[in-house]
């Protein structure tokens, strides 16, 4: 099922920065949370960044995508710069959504980030809705909608799956699967091995992938947006992936298998990668350590912009509320 | 005599004005799209016909049968409206929103408001309900309170054709989600007709009838059991005024608080329950604008906390009639 379109070096080294982009902000979001600078509640990504960084490098600015509380990764890999996200997850009134969203309703539709949701499972509708502007309009746009593998138990996928295949609307479904709903294990809350397998069932193409693979991750997501491009309709990709520090950050994650665990955290896809890149002669090592240097010193800056930028005004508390005031 | 139910010239129901409003917004605004479950007229243009023939005229593209899935319904509206569409959804009864709670109150309300005012959704979410046609406990329910407690929303109930008509357009315009309650029962009721192209607008309250003694705020279809109390209520001698709110969030507060300045009275109607209603919010701000002006305290009439019942004597019972509201004002006028 799985055609292969192999990256070339410089789109494997486009994933690879992305990827750097994305473990950086983790590390610093979770360094600065700790020290106490600021308060938020955060959903750590960490060890989920190839699915994004791969599916990310398939799409244009015009694309949109939907996506979930655990989702900064997705939107830092489609364009939101940095001192966006960190004035708006410090609740800045320089942050795009000018401190009343934060974190969890992150929104940017210059980059075409339309919806981040803090419900589980409610990415799918929305998506499809995009979709079926995009097919209207003919613009040739394509919706990426993230969610975790808990979100394919709410009643929502199925509603939204069974329509888009229906409808052949233009839009993948980026199951990213940690294993976890919250605390609770995939395999005490899923009756089936593979979600993908639930593709079969909406008459869709389903994908179970690697997805701490670059390669086999990137191959899928381009598969499938060539798919909704060219009007075939959406496809559901299953990617299988950990999250390495539980359900929200300062959790105690107990309820984890720790072998489990210790052994994803073992096979981090990112010094694997990073290595791989040198060995295929993509980049030297200190073509990769300056990308690093670089987000690290992109992220020096984010973090003191935003700490230094006003808060919103009290007067931010009851606008926006409604377009039109009646 | 002529036959009271069958429309006159000047006259037409709230049916044809809904089927007209959706037709000159399709016809007029290609970003319109119109869709819910049998809406199409293959299926019949809607179980009670208010999208029949948009559909052939439209095309299925715009005007398009879904899947029994009211979250997906809701879901591709706000995603479409975020693209620059006009969706108007129709989820049949409004039981059924309770289905796609999470899609209207969570994201449709707050989207705006979220994104700092980077997107927004404006779409039309048109939905019927009302007791008296033993459809019983989950098919006839008021429930505009909670849609009227969610910040984001409009919630709009037209009473008449004209208000139909020209709400709907209104709502179609606008830049927020409306939820727009279509009362099944008064939607045939002969009454005068429409205008095309009329726009009603949104958060204006009309005066059904006016009054003096005291004021009479309702909506939807208690708009006409108030008026069909009106006999009565001149027949004890008493002028009463009222308030057909039109929109029921964002309310008309001047509109009601001009009324009830001059009568110093004011009685609340509404079908849905009378606990936590919008009565009581209308009550409660009439109260505190005109604590100590007021000539009694403000009287609601709801519906009895229950299910809505079946069985024909209940369900009569349940809806609030021209007899029950007649009395009330009386009373309230008397100081009984």
């Amino acid at each position: 099922m799985l055609s292969h379109h192999t990256p070339d070096a410089q789109t494997q080294l486009e994933i690879f920065r992305r990827m750097a982009l994305l473990k950086a902000n983790d590390e610093r979001l979770r360094k600065v949370i700790k020290s106490g600078r600021i308060f938020l509640p955060y959903y750590s990504y960490r060890g989920q960044e190839v699915i994004p960084a791969a599916v990310s490098v398939n799409l244009t600015d015009q694309d949109y995508l939907c996506t979930i509380y655990r989702g900064i990764h997705d939107i830092l890999a489609k364009g939101l710069p940095l001192a966006d996200l960190w004035a708006e997850i410090s609740g800045r009134v320089t942050g795009p959504c000018k401190g009343k969203g934060g974190p969890l309703h992150l929104t940017y539709p210059a980059k075409g980030i339309m919806v981040t949701t803090g419900i589980v499972g409610s990415t799918m509708p929305i998506a499809n809705g995009l979709a079926w502007a995009a097919q209207l309009s003919q613009d040739g746009r394509v919706v990426v909608a993230n969610f975790g593998d808990g979100a394919a138990n709410i009643g929502a996928f199925h509603e939204a799956l069974n329509l888009a295949s229906l409808w052949k609307l233009p839009v993948i479904f980026v199951c990213q699967n940690n294993r976890y709903g919250e605390h609770t294990a995939y395999a005490k809350s899923t009756a089936v091995e593979r979600i993908a397998d639930r593709a079969s069932a909406y008459n869709m193409v389903g994908l179970h992938v690697n997805g701490n693979d670059p390669i086999e991750m990137y191959s899928a997501a381009r598969q499938a947006v060539e798919r909704a491009r060219s009007g075939a309709g959406p496809t559901l990709i299953e990617a299988m992936t950990f999250r390495f520090f539980g359900h929200s950050f300062g959790d105690d994650d107990k309820y984890m298998d720790q072998a489990q665990k210790a052994a994803a955290i073992a096979a981090d896809p990112y010094p694997k990668f990073r290595s791989r890149l040198v060995v295929d002669n993509i980049a030297t090592e200190a073509q990769l350590a300056g990308i690093e240097a670089q987000y690290e010193a992109q992220l020096d800056e984010a973090v003191e912009t935003a700490l230094a930028a006003p808060f919103p005004g009290l007067e931010e508390l009851t606008t926006d509320v409604y377009g039109a005031v009646v | 005599m002529s036959d009271p139910r069958k429309p006159q010239a000047t006259q037409g129901t709230i049916l044809q004005a809904l089927n007209q409003a959706l037709c000159d917004a399709l016809e007029e605004d290609p970003k319109v799209l119109v869709f819910g479950e049998d809406v199409a007229d293959p299926e019949g243009g809607g179980v009670l016909g208010v999208t029949r023939g948009l559909s052939t005229r439209f095309g299925e593209s715009r005007v398009r049968s879904t899947p029994i899935s009211e979250q997906a319904i809701i879901g591709a509206a706000i995603g479409a409206s975020l693209a620059g569409y006009k969706p108007v959804a129709e989820i049949m009864l409004m039981n059924f929103t309770t289905v796609a709670m999470d899609m209207i109150f969570n994201h449709a309300a707050k989207l705006r408001y979220m994104s700092g005012g980077q997107t927004g959704v404006p779409i039309v979410i048109r939905t019927m309900t009302g007791a008296g046609f033993g459809t019983g406990g989950q098919h006839s329910d008021f429930i505009e309170a909670w849609f009227a407690h969610a910040p984001g929303l409009k919630v709009v109930a037209p009473a008449c054709p004209a208000d139909a008509y020209g709400l709907l357009r209104s709502a179609i315009d606008d830049p927020d989600p409306v939820i727009f309650i279509e009362n099944l029962p008064i939607y045939g009721t002969p009454m005068a007709s429409h205008e095309r192209g009329k726009r009603v607008p949104l958060g204006k309250a009309r005066i059904a009838a006016e009054g003096k003694d005291i004021t009479i705020v309702t909506y939807s279809g208690m708009v006409n059991r108030c008026l069909a109390a009106l006999g009565e209520i001149s027949k004890a001698g008493i002028s009463a005024e009222i308030v057909d709110l039109r929109t029921i969030s964002p309310w008309d507060r001047q509109t009601v608080a001009a009324s009830v300045g001059k009568t110093r009275l004011c009685l609340v109607v509404h079908e849905a329950v009378q606990q936590f209603g919008v009565g009581a919010e209308i009550a409660a701000v009439m109260s505190e604008e005109f604590f100590g002006k007021l000539r009694a305290p403000v009287k609601r009439i709801g519906a009895p906390f229950v299910p809505v019942p079946f069985s024909k004597p209940l369900e009569t019972a349940f809806v609030p009639d021209p007899n029950r509201i007649a009395t009330a004002a009386i009373k309230l006028v008397r100081g009984e």
